[in-house]
């Protein structure tokens, strides 16, 4: 049985392919603005490197806040189910799938079966999500690939007063011009998105074990600063920017 | 250097009229914001002479240029004022301030004159922030509502959207109005994601101006929501730097219904202006 799942995010697309539950292939570009044309093409190269023409797939299922630019996938689901699927599949154990993408965060509480109790979503604002990160690294200079890395040479804490993307771009300039260093500033910033995540969490009523997917899963520095603030162990899948798709792919299998 | 479009410019202005050796009580306002200082003398009550300038990275040194702007060629020097408030989101960072009142105080004590008595709510839209005031006849605050965590609805946001769609930003309300029909407000509340959402518009074809069209209104709406949660009762103004964008203040009378007061003061001196009005009440206490 071959299942598909797309995942169309607000910054990248990403496919899942599934042979009876086991991963063939998988594919990720960017949105961009021509975001139905790129998911068409994606489609057909990442089912093409998986060896599988598009007569032998099952279902497609697509996920995601752009899910209606994959108008060729027969089914689609929430991304709160999709994540939740994707991540509660993966690891059993997970009472608390949270899952921080470009745009968009979500922390989600879910029982034994994988099955969602509750859950509380930002889509409203930039921080909190990847988007705020990114800003940030613009305005630091550092390339947003390493921005994790960076801010886990940091062990101060300075507190960043801004929530606001557009207000903290200022503030980490400021603090730039005082000689702050670039690593303490990175590390605040991730401190502070690591704070909004938590109230989220807080919201839902999180337990153990704790489960961090999407892009910003990739933020190592992030990942240490939640960690701390929800004073827990959190388990990170491979490729967690891919979660979703998969849980996507595996509804319908 | 390419170049800035949402840089406004800077401002001063005197007095022709007023002679101010022969002032009895010399005041002044200094309302340092987080995106403008403004500087403001008073002689007699009468205003003589103001400035307005961008605050920079440090706050006093911002204080002390807009002031020294103001005194700007009157022969005046800071001696011969008697008593200086300073007031604002950087009042503290006032050097040379016999004492500070917040900026909503101030706003409110400013657009009383301004305006006249008959104001009861004041919007005032700053730089980083917007507040929604309500005052009685003589300017006192009866009660306020601010937004100071979000760039949307602030001077800021205003100017990230001059900045990506390169219109200088003193051109922003006039071309608003520019365009063949009124389209739907910017969806996003974020400024961040709105930046995405607008670049995504221009590249759908639509004309820049549109595109500037749809923010506005998207701000309007966006403090609407902040006035309805306090109240609007009239007279109803706005103070600030957006009150000089009639693309947001226009459109923000239409979605409310009410009409809003002009004035041929400078709506951004309010907080400066009503900081110096509170130094002239406070001189006239000590002397009595």
């Amino acid at each position: 049985m071959i299942n598909v799942g797309i995942d169309v995010g607000a910054k990248n697309i990403k496919i899942v392919v599934l042979r009876d539950g086991e991963i063939i292939g998988k594919g990720i570009s960017l949105a961009g603005f021509e975001t139905k044309e790129t998911t068409k093409i994606l489609f057909d190269e990442t089912i093409k490197q998986a060896g599988i023409t598009p007569e032998q797939i099952d279902s497609i299922t697509s996920t995601g806040s752009g899910r209606k630019a994959a108008d060729f996938a027969k089914f689609s689901v929430t991304e709160v189910t999709a994540a939740t699927k994707g991540a509660t599949s993966l690891f059993p154990s997970v009472r608390c799938v949270i899952d921080v993408g470009a745009e968009e965060g979500r922390t989600i509480r879910c029982d034994t079966e994988g099955k969602i109790i509750d859950f509380a979503l930002n889509e409203k604002c930039a921080a909190g999500a990847g988007a705020f990160i990114e800003a940030m690294s613009r305005a630091l200079e550092i390339p947003v690939e390493d921005f994790g890395m960076i801010s886990l040479q940091s062990d101060k804490e300075i507190p960043l007063n801004a929530q606001c993307a557009v207000f903290a771009e200022s503030e980490v300039v400021s603090l730039l011009h005082a000689k702050t260093e670039k690593k303490d500033i990175a590390k605040s910033v991730n401190d502070a998105v690591a704070s909004r995540i938590t109230s989220m969490a807080r919201k839902v009523g999180f337990e153990k074990d704790i489960e961090l997917i999407g892009g910003m899963a990739k933020n190592t520095g992030f990942v240490q600063s939640l960690k701390k603030a929800l004073e827990s162990e959190i388990i990170i899948p491979e490729n967690p920017e891919f979660i979703s798709a998969y849980g996507a792919a595996l509804i319908n299998e | 250097m390419a170049q800035e479009f949402w840089r406004w410019k800077e401002y001063n202005w005197k007095s022709e009229k007023i002679d101010w050796k022969g002032g009895s009580i010399i005041t002044a306002g200094v309302d340092v914001g987080s995106v403008s200082s403004q500087a403001l003398i008073l002689v007699d009550g009468e205003m003589y002479a103001y400035s307005s300038m961008r605050t920079g990275s440090d706050s006093p040194q911002s204080a002390v240029n807009a002031m020294n702007w103001a005194l700007d060629g009157s022969g005046m020097k800071l001696e011969n004022i008697n008593y200086v408030v300073g007031t604002g989101y950087g009042r503290v960072n006032v050097p040379f301030a016999n004492k500070t009142i917040t900026e909503i105080a101030c706003h409110a004590r400013g657009a009383n004159m301004m305006y006249g008595g008959s104001v009861r709510t004041i919007l005032d839209m700053g730089g980083q922030d917007c507040k929604a005031i309500r005052c009685d006849e003589k300017g006192k605050v009866s009660n306020f509502l601010m937004n100071d965590k979000c760039a949307a609805g602030t001077g800021r946001g205003m100017e990230v959207f001059a900045d990506l769609l390169s219109v200088p930003i003193e051109e922003v309300g006039d071309l608003s109005f520019n365009v063949a029909e009124e389209p739907e407000p910017v969806s996003s509340t974020c400024v961040v994601f709105a930046k995405t959402e607008a670049t995504g518009l221009l590249r759908e074809g639509w004309p820049k101006n549109k595109v500037i069209a749809a923010y506005c209104s998207a701000m309007a709406h966006r403090v609407v929501t902040l006035l309805e949660r306090i109240g609007v009762e009239k007279d109803f103004v706005i103070t600030g730097g957006i009150a000089k964008n009639i693309g947001v203040v226009n459109r923000l009378q239409k979605e409310l219904g009410i009409e809003i007061l002009k004035t041929e003061y400078d709506a951004q001196i309010a907080g400066a202006l009503g900081a110096a009005l509170f130094a002239k009440a406070l001189v006239e206490k000590e002397r009595k």
